[in-house]
């Protein structure tokens, strides 16, 4: 059922004139570990350099990013990469271009008229800014919640078998297990699996709906999931559970969550990115450190300010 | 009243005035235009109830007489069969319909889905003054412009068309193609942005997010939208008139001339007498009339209050 409008092709090709040379249009490939010899899963996940001084692959990075909605520059310049299975938060003063940012890696701002960006963005060293990129393809291995639950008008069941069935999934045995396996991932499983199919997704609490949301996303088996502000419509035990749920996906797939809540900035993620508003109120990238370190001993003074209270 | 007095002893708080007084000017007034606006609809519901049985009442008709397919008001055998004209109404009616909702639901997507500002700023503006055009209007049109047209153009395709059963329900599926866009299109304005966010971050297409969003969240909206197209089609007359042949048969065929409700009523009304058979049998036809935009009615309320519940 891949056959949308917004389905192109994509080459691995960066350079437009090889890509337009390029004689075999193929989809975005497969996912590739970056686990080379001599590294190991730790590595992986901190992004720390081997011992042959290698780098590892980041799984998603950023490069030179701009965005602009109209003529007002909301984010400036911003480079960072973001290693396989680690969580990164982004944190920052209202404004700060967090979100703007954020919908960068899923080309969310596509969506959005008047908004331009440049420079180049990668999942797995694929440059999905290049215009054949499959937008549709990308957005389904780089899922996405909201901060408000935007749950489907529709059955818990089908809320989370959206996904799967606008690719083509219509095998009854299969889905039925993707479905039990989603909303166990996103721990919603034992609190609705009695009326899958008789309650509206629009009849759970918020934390409720919250998760149903990640478990909508876990079905169409993304390997990037990108979090705004998840937790900022709930109360602190649904929060709470949203918090742990993450340190669980972080085994499994690679996050990167925007919050205003420091604590919990400190709680789940593995490295932090500050950001903050310049002169002109257009948001750049500050400091990003692992997360100890920024949020005990950063390198920056505004960085320092911020995370201890005094603006923001 | 004592109670009243009582509490008003004890705490000056539960004073209950009395209805004279909680019933100041302002609202006597706008209490009065409802209830006249309620006495009158009743009154003329009554009368138009009262008249519709006449024909079997003071004439002595049968009330099976008007179930025929024989409309012969004047030459003997008398026969005063509404058949003709009920599924003359329902087929022009349903005609204009298949072809207009299509095509408004289509305007209507491309409006609130797909089309640039501009274009929503030219085209909105432009359905409006589409509403505002009188039926005599499309009829004048539909005989001078499209019952011509039929003819010369469509004529060597084996039959021939001209005052039809066709022409009468392209007229008046351009009449209700504003109403069902417009009404239809705030219906896909109202579904939350959130949704169709949701969706495609999801990776669906935009086909497939108002394959499986945005219509079946829009489903009773797009419904209320279609029955009042149909009751708009199901009262117009003039411009049906106008095209469609008039001619009191049971319609067979999409080429030839048939009658309506509306279009037999407004043509006899002038030639009875009131009270005789033949005036009185075109109140029961504005009975039937009345009976299928009252069902509409029934049917859009329920339809919307489904709708408000999901
Ligand atoms: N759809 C839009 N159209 C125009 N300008 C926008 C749009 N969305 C955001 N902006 C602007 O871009 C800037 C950054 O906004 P963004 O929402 O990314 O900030 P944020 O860091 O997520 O803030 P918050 O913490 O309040 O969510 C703001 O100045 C905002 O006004
Ligand atoms: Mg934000």
């Amino acid at each position: 059922m891949n056959t949308g409008d917004e389905m192109t092709t994509t080459t691995r090709a960066q350079d437009p004139i090889e890509a337009s040379i390029d004689p075999s249009p193929a989809t975005l490939p497969p996912r590739i570990v970056p686990v080379g010899p001599g590294r190991t899963a730790d590595d992986a996940r901190t992004g720390s350099p081997d011992v042959a001084g290698v780098a590892a692959m980041p799984k998603v990075a950023a490069e030179a990013v701009s965005i602009t909605y109209g003529t007002k520059l909301a984010v400036r310049d911003v480079s960072l990469e973001v290693p396989e299975r680690s969580i990164l938060a982004l944190i920052g003063p209202s404004g700060s271009g967090k979100s703007t940012f954020l919908r960068c890696f899923n080309r969310m701002n596509d969506l959005i008229p008047g908004a331009r960006v440049t420079g180049q963005v990668r999942l797995d060293g694929i440059g999905l800014m290049d215009p054949d990129v499959s937008v549709v393809e990308l957005r389904r291995r780089v899922g996405m919640v909201f901060q408000r639950p935007n749950p489907f008008p529709m059955s818990i069941y089908d809320n989370v078998a959206y996904g799967p069935r606008r690719r083509g999934a219509s095998d009854r045995a299969q889905l039925d297990e993707l479905v039990e396996r989603s909303l166990t991932r996103a721990a919603l499983w034992t609190e609705v699996k009695d009326d899958l199919r008789r309650k509206s997704g629009l009849a759970l609490s918020g934390g409720q709906q919250q998760r149903l949301c990640i478990a909508r996303v876990l079905a169409t088996e993304p390997e990037v999931i990108l979090m705004d502000e998840p937790a900022s419509a709930l109360d602190p035990i649904s929060t709470l559970r949203v918090e742990e749920l993450m340190r669980e996906l972080r085994e499994l797939y690679t996050i990167i969550i925007v919050t205003h809540n420091m604590q919990q900035a400190a709680r789940v993620s593995d490295r932090t990115a500050f950001f903050n508003m310049g002169e002109d109120r257009a948001g750049y990238l500050v400091e990003l450190d692992d997360t100890r370190t920024l949020f005990t001993n950063p390198k920056n003074q505004l960085t320092e300010d911020y995370v201890s209270g005094r603006f923001g | 009243m004592a109670v009243v007095g009582e509490a008003a002893g004890l705490a000056g708080l539960h004073v209950r005035p009395a209805l004279r007084d909680r019933l100041d000017l302002p609202r006597r007034v706008v209490f009065l235009a409802a209830a006249s606006m309620v006495a009158i609809v009743f009154v003329l519901l009554g009368f138009i109830a009262w008249q519709g049985v006449q024909l079997f009442v003071q004439n002595g008709y049968p009330i099976g007489s008007v179930i025929s397919t024989t409309w012969s008001p004047q030459d003997a055998p008398i026969s005063f069969g509404v058949l003709p004209f009920v599924a003359g109404t329902i087929g022009v009616t349903g005609v204009a319909v298949l072809i207009s909702a299509p095509l408004s639901i289509g305007l209507a997507l491309f409006l609130s889905e797909v089309a640039p500002r501009w274009a929503r700023a030219v085209v909105q503006p432009a359905l409006e003054i589409f509403v505002g055009i009188p039926s005599v209007v499309w009829g004048w049109l539909g005989l001078t412009i499209l019952v011509p047209f039929l003819r010369t153009n469509l004529n060597g395709l084996g039959f021939t068309l001209g005052f039809s059963w066709f022409a009468g329900s392209l007229v008046l599926s351009i009449m209700i193609l504003p109403t069902i866009t417009t009404i239809t299109y705030d219906a896909f304005r109202a579904v939350p942005q959130d949704l169709r966010t949701g969706s495609l971050a999801l990776g669906t297409t935009r086909w497939q997010t108002i394959r499986h969003i945005l219509l079946p969240a829009a489903r009773a909206g797009t419904l209320t939208a279609i029955v009042l197209g149909l009751t708009r089609a199901a009262g117009e007359a003039l411009a049906v008139q106008m095209v469609i042949g008039n001619r009191p048969t049971m319609p067979t065929s999409l080429t030839q001339p048939m009658t309506t409700l509306t279009s037999q009523i407004t043509l006899d009304m002038g030639n009875t007498v009131f009270g005789a058979p033949d005036n009185n049998v075109l109140w029961t036809m504005g009975l039937i009339l009345l009976a299928i935009s009252m069902i509409a009615v029934l049917l859009i309320r329920k339809l919307n209050r489904s709708g408000g519940r999901r």
